[in-house]
């Protein structure tokens, strides 16, 4: 419960699972459609779903919630898939050459196994149009920097801990850069602001690298 | 129009916020005191969500370029049109050329501005609430400066005509009996416990409610961080990033509790010691730095109860303003388009 007009659904295991990630978003977009229910937002193996309590009694949503949890059918193969050309290294990318250095690797090899994974938008949240990536190479986790930047700029392409991300605004972060993209992640001038549904894929391609 | 004589950059037009984009990341924002707004609304015969200014930087002050119906509500601040003192919670009527002053609040943090017909800036993703941490919304995106000229929607002057002196609401009314508000010098909200709330040791859940939390410093529509008893997990706990509503309290490795509020991020990844429950928002919005916040724990039924509650109380004074207004002949149109 998060008040009285919202409830978090949480299937998170001790590691992130996709094939509840594929349930989570087939949830949402059941229970969108439930009358009384106003927004459903899913998070990273969870699910919030916001509500009127004084239109839907909460017992009542739960047993809704339970319900399409259990007959559901993922869909697993909607999504689009999207090209983001990334210049990496360089002035917009500048942890590129520590990063691998860091991981013993060579540039060319950190960015071919960034460029290689189909990574998917588990969720899109917490900032304007900002995508939670699963699919990262586990070999390329690095723990966020002890001092975040006050600014990353829009559209870094950035890893923090075991996530691969984009940054849609220019905001504080503590995750590292290892390049840039032009492609615009948000527009609120747009009917669908954000660029990524859930679901959807994301791959990386070499636009250049600058050593 | 209105044009904006003074004011600090904290000061923004605000509705009653953004709703369905919570899953593209866009934040709620809209009036920290939701209920002040509404129901400042609801005085002129405006629908509930149009937009007004809100007042957490003083003295704020606008010059009004043709008749216009105005309310001011929330905290109560020495309020002057022209040198004609007003008390709080009055609409009436101002005439070209007068000017609105709003001095320091005798009691709570931030006052609303209802103008006759709302402020008119162009609705973004359905909503003309400033998100001043996005940069797009509301006036430009940004707070207010001074100079800026603000349009207003129509029917500015409506309403109150024949009704000169204007009308008012006893805030006593609105802030209810003294149980739900606590002692003097303190804020009591009601909170549902929230979904880490059994994963805090027995000291921690004793404090959270024993224990007066004062407001620090860092206390803006993103959030409140509070000072008080350091709040301990009985266990580590790693959480994936989950979404979280206005209202959710926090507890960050640091155990100060931060309360996110209007403009807080979609989703997070602190375990969540409770929430305060919607019909008291509001509440939080009126408590300025210094002063200390006291949790009492509620269930869900009587947290719908007093949502019920505030609901059939702004209707009653929907109600009421409608006969001061005297016009009867053009019922409330609550809930319409604009």
């Amino acid at each position: 419960m998060e008040g009285a007009g919202a409830i978090l659904l949480d299937c998170a295991g001790q590691t992130f699972d996709d094939d509840a990630q594929a349930l989570i978003w087939a949830v949402a977009a059941e229970l969108r459609a439930h009358a009384g229910v106003l927004e459903t937002v899913p998070g990273m193996n969870n699910l919030m779903i916001v509500f009127d309590p004084l239109r839907l009694a909460p017992e009542a949503l739960e047993q809704a919630i339970l319900h399409c949890w259990r007959t559901v059918v993922a869909d697993t193969v909607s999504g689009r898939t999207i090209d983001v050309p990334v210049t990496y290294g360089g002035a917009k990318g500048e942890d590129l050459a520590a990063f691998a250095a860091a991981k013993g690797m060579s540039v060319a090899a950190l960015v071919a196994a960034h460029v290689a994974p189909l990574y998917s938008v588990a969720a899109v949240g917490a900032m304007p149009g900002f995508v939670y990536l699963s699919g990262l190479d586990p070999r390329l986790a690095m723990p966020r920097r002890a001092n975040p930047r006050m600014k990353v700029e829009e559209g870094s392409v950035i890893i923090g801990g075991a996530q691969a991300g984009i940054m849609p605004l220019t905001a504080p972060s503590g995750w590292h850069i290892l390049g840039h993209t032009d492609f615009s992640l948000f527009d609120p001038m747009k009917d669908q602001p954000a660029a990524f549904r859930p679901g959807d894929r994301i791959r990386f391609t070499v636009r250049e690298i600058i050593a | 129009m209105i044009e904006i004589l003074s004011t600090g950059a904290a000061n923004s037009v605000q509705d009653l916020g953004r709703f369905g984009y919570l899953d593209a990341g866009v934040g709620r924002s809209g009036a920290m005191d939701g209920l002040a707004l509404e129901i400042g609304n609801r005085m002129l015969g405006n629908v509930p969500e149009a937009a007004g200014i809100e007042v957490t930087l003083f003295p704020f002050r606008l010059r009004f370029d043709s008749a216009t119906a105005f309310a001011v509500t929330g905290a109560d601040c020495l309020v002057r049109l022209n040198d004609r003192p007003l008390p709080p919670w009055w609409a009436m009527r101002a005439e070209a050329g007068d000017v609105l002053q709003l001095g320091l609040p005798k009691s709570g943090a931030r006052a609303m501005i209802c103008i006759g017909g709302g402020i008119d800036v162009p609705p973004v993703l359905g909503s003309r609430a400033t998100d001043l941490k996005s940069g797009w919304g509301g006036f430009e995106g940004r707070g207010l400066k001074r100079g800026d000229r603000l349009a207003l929607g129509p029917s500015a002057a409506s309403g109150l005509a024949d009704l000169p002196a204007g009308f008012g609401i006893d805030p006593t009314e609105i802030r209810g009996p003294a149980a739900e508000t606590g002692q003097a010098g303190e804020t009591t909200v009601r909170v549902l416990p929230s979904a880490e709330f059994a994963d805090f040791t027995d000291a921690a859940r004793d404090a959270l409610f024993a224990s007066a939390w004062q407001l620090t410093n860092d206390a803006n529509r993103q959030g409140f961080r509070l000072q008080g008893p350091h709040l301990a997990l009985s266990k580590k706990l790693e959480l994936f990033s989950h979404g979280i509503m206005p209202g959710t309290v926090q507890v960050p490795p640091s155990g100060q509790p931060i309360i996110q509020l209007a403009e807080a991020n979609t989703c997070g990844g602190y375990p969540k010691i409770a929430n305060i429950v919607e019909a008291d928002l509001w509440r939080l919005a009126q408590v300025p730095v210094g002063r200390a916040i006291r949790f009492v724990e509620i269930d869900r039924p009587a947290a719908i109860a007093a949502l019920r509650r505030q609901r059939a109380m702004i209707d009653d004074i929907a109600a009421l303003a409608a006969l001061a207004r005297k016009d009867v002949k053009h019922p409330e149109k609550s809930g319409t388009a604009e």
